[in-house]
């Protein structure tokens, strides 16, 4: 299982614990990633990006695909929202051969062409569709039993349902709870779990931004949940980086871990928590990991 | 068939009026709606559930509330994918983000107050034509769909930042807004793009999808927004977090192929001199730091930056 990976802007940003926990995880998985044909990729625009031109986000991806065409491997991301912002981009491109060349004419100059043919694919979705639960399942050696984990997938991740597959692929409705219960935890759900971490207007209305946090982290705590996971690292972001002032805004700590997807897989696969750096969230691990048994 | 329906009630007369859940167990054909087993409930045995409905064609948009959780028209929506999607027992419960005033039936005043703070009238300037103003039709396709909206709220129901701020105007009388912002006959889109780009307008989205899901007649909501953040920042309304978040964004794009964590939210805020709005900064900054996640002051390029920069050149040409 070889993927052309592409990192996104934030795992190599403002959440390097991601990069960190991804490329161990995916060794200890049999996930190889290889780095070298989005090495010149660009961010997809994110959304933002979109607001301003969508149809320069989509050569800027329409580019990214000819690059993972290039090199003849499935596309993997690590980030919800590039996945989403990939998957809208490609179902404009695919379904109008017209704008696909148009799209096309202004990569020629690169000498790459995008023939319609890439399927970038979330990590998540590859542990489930190309992995496998059961081969998961056989590889844990540090079954997270007794652990309680809320999802959270990240809007880009679920809506619209169109864009992602979702009625060909039902299994990618409910995969992060799948994953969550092969790594050997509970899920502990709850409504907030497609609902939106409130990151993309953090710059705009930090008020708004930081009430989702609260609703979410409390509500899932409120439920049993002694962690959160989730695909996406801008929701971690917010729901990690934000959670002090979500919490100042209900007056007590709500003191929610939050992993990321991969962070969790390693804990499981036995792989050491400072590796993924766990230790470098800002809301601490530590007594997560220390009922775990596992020393940061 | 068999089917049971949870359906969240309230009663502002009871003594101690608090909403709660009731089971029914009712035969329906195959074929029926959740609005068809909910006015069945109501006929045969319950007369006391109260909900709104009318064309029960998916035209009157009355109907809209939650099934299993998510904004529909129940006219729409039939019992049998309902129960699968349920797996048991179909949950009822009123639309969100509008009060209740009783059992299934929410109070729309505030809905059709921010659909008229938009203005939804033709605004035009100059004389008036002899017969009707006419447009050409190539210019009004794209509105078609947003002049699809039945007003139903199903939008609303599920908008995730009115949850959190009953201030914002919403996807319902954004997409409202960009009917007449997009109409070539209107000619008031400064005053209409000005009082768009405040508070509660434009940039309070959080682009999270639900409205594009909720809505049942195709309008997108949400598309419309960004098309109005768009026009916005074209008509000169630049002068705000959000588009100056935007531009930024796409600026670091063009430059590094990726985007500059350390310096977007410093541009979003208007620059390092904006002291109250950098000073809130301080503590997310001064935790990220002490964790090692600030991102790198040094933000490198990406190898063949001048391929990707070329793509910006030739695209913004076009426009």
């Amino acid at each position: 299982m070889k993927y052309a990976f592409y990192p996104g802007c934030v795992s190599r940003g403002a959440a390097p614990e991601l990069f960190a926990a991804t490329v161990e995880a995916c060794a200890k998985l049999g996930i190889e990633l290889d780095f070298e044909p989005m090495k010149t990729a660009s961010c997809t625009g994110s959304g933002v990006l979109q607001e301003k031109n969508q149809r320069l986000g989509d050569t800027l991806n329409a580019r990214t695909f000819a690059l993972a065409e290039r090199s003849g491997l499935p596309l993997l991301t690590i980030c919800s929202t590039c996945q989403g912002v990939m998957s809208q981009a490609n179902q404009r491109l695919k379904s109008d051969p017209g704008y696909l060349a148009e799209v096309n004419a202004d990569l020629s100059e690169e000498g790459l062409e995008y023939g319609g043919n890439a399927d970038p694919r979330h990590l998540l979705w590859v542990l489930v569709e190309d992995l496998g639960l059961d081969k998961l399942k056989s590889m844990v050696v540090r079954p997270m039993t007794g652990f309680r984990v809320a999802p959270f997938y990240g809007c880009y991740l679920v809506r619209p349902s169109s864009a992602l597959d979702l009625d060909e692929k039902p299994e990618r409705r409910d995969s992060l709870e799948r994953v969550i219960e092969a790594v050997g935890a509970q899920v502990v759900d709850f409504p907030g779990k497609t609902l939106c971490c409130g990151f993309p207007i953090l710059m705009i209305n930090e008020t708004n931004a930081v009430k989702m946090v609260a609703n979410h982290t409390t509500d899932a705590k409120s439920r049993g949940a002694d962690a959160m996971v989730t695909p996406c690292p801008l929701c971690h972001l917010n729901l990690d980086g934000y959670q002090p002032q979500a919490s100042s805004m209900h007056a007590q700590p709500i003191d929610l871990p939050i992993l990321h997807l991969p962070q969790m897989l390693g804990l499981a696969l036995g792989i050491d928590p400072k590796a993924m750096r766990l230790n470098k969230h800002i809301v601490s691990t530590e007594k997560l990991l220390s009922e775990v048994a596992i020393s940061a | 068939m068999d089917v049971s329906l949870s359906v969240r009630r309230f009663n502002p007369d009871a003594s101690r009026p608090e909403p709660y859940f009731q089971e029914y167990g009712i035969q329906v054909e195959k074929s029926a709606t959740v609005l068809d087993a909910l006015i069945k409930i109501r006929e045969e045995v319950d007369g006391t559930l109260t909900l709104r409905c009318s064309c029960r064609s998916a035209i009157c948009g009355s109907c809209a509330m939650r099934v299993n959780g998510q904004a529909a028209l129940a006219c729409n929506t039939k019992v049998v994918d309902a129960v699968e999607q349920a797996g048991g027992s179909v949950v009822v419960e009123p639309a969100g983000n509008l009060e209740v005033i009783k059992d299934l039936v929410v109070d729309f005043q505030p809905f059709w107050g921010k659909v008229r703070d938009v203005e939804p009238w033709l605004q035009t300037a100059g004389p008036e034509p002899e017969q009707e103003y006419i447009a050409p039709n190539e210019d009004m396709l794209h509105l078609a769909g947003v002049m699809s909206c039945i007003m139903c709220g199903a939008c609303v129901s599920d908008c995730t930042v009115l949850e959190v701020d009953p201030n914002f105007l919403g996807p319902a009388a954004l997409a409202k807004a960009y009917r007449f912002v997009g109409d070539p006959r209107d000619d008031a889109n400064a005053g209409r793009l000005s009082n768009l780009n405040e508070y509660g307008g434009v940039w309070d989205c959080t682009r999270c999808m639900q409205c594009v899901e909720a809505c049942p007649k195709g309008v997108d909501p949400m598309g419309r927004i960004m098309a109005l953040r768009d026009r916005a920042m074209e008509a000169g309304f630049t002068n705000s977090h959000g588009a100056r978040h935007a531009e930024a964004f796409t600026e670091s794009v063009e430059h590094s192929g990726r985007v500059d964590e350390l310096r977007l939210p410093i541009k979003s805020k208007g620059g390092i001199f904006n002291v109250p709005e950098m000073l809130k900064l301080v503590p997310v900054g001064l935790r990220a730091q002490m964790k090692g996640k600030r991102p790198p002051i040094i933000h490198r390029k990406n190898p063949g930056q001048h391929n990707v920069r070329r793509i910006f050149e030739k695209v913004e040409d076009k426009r």
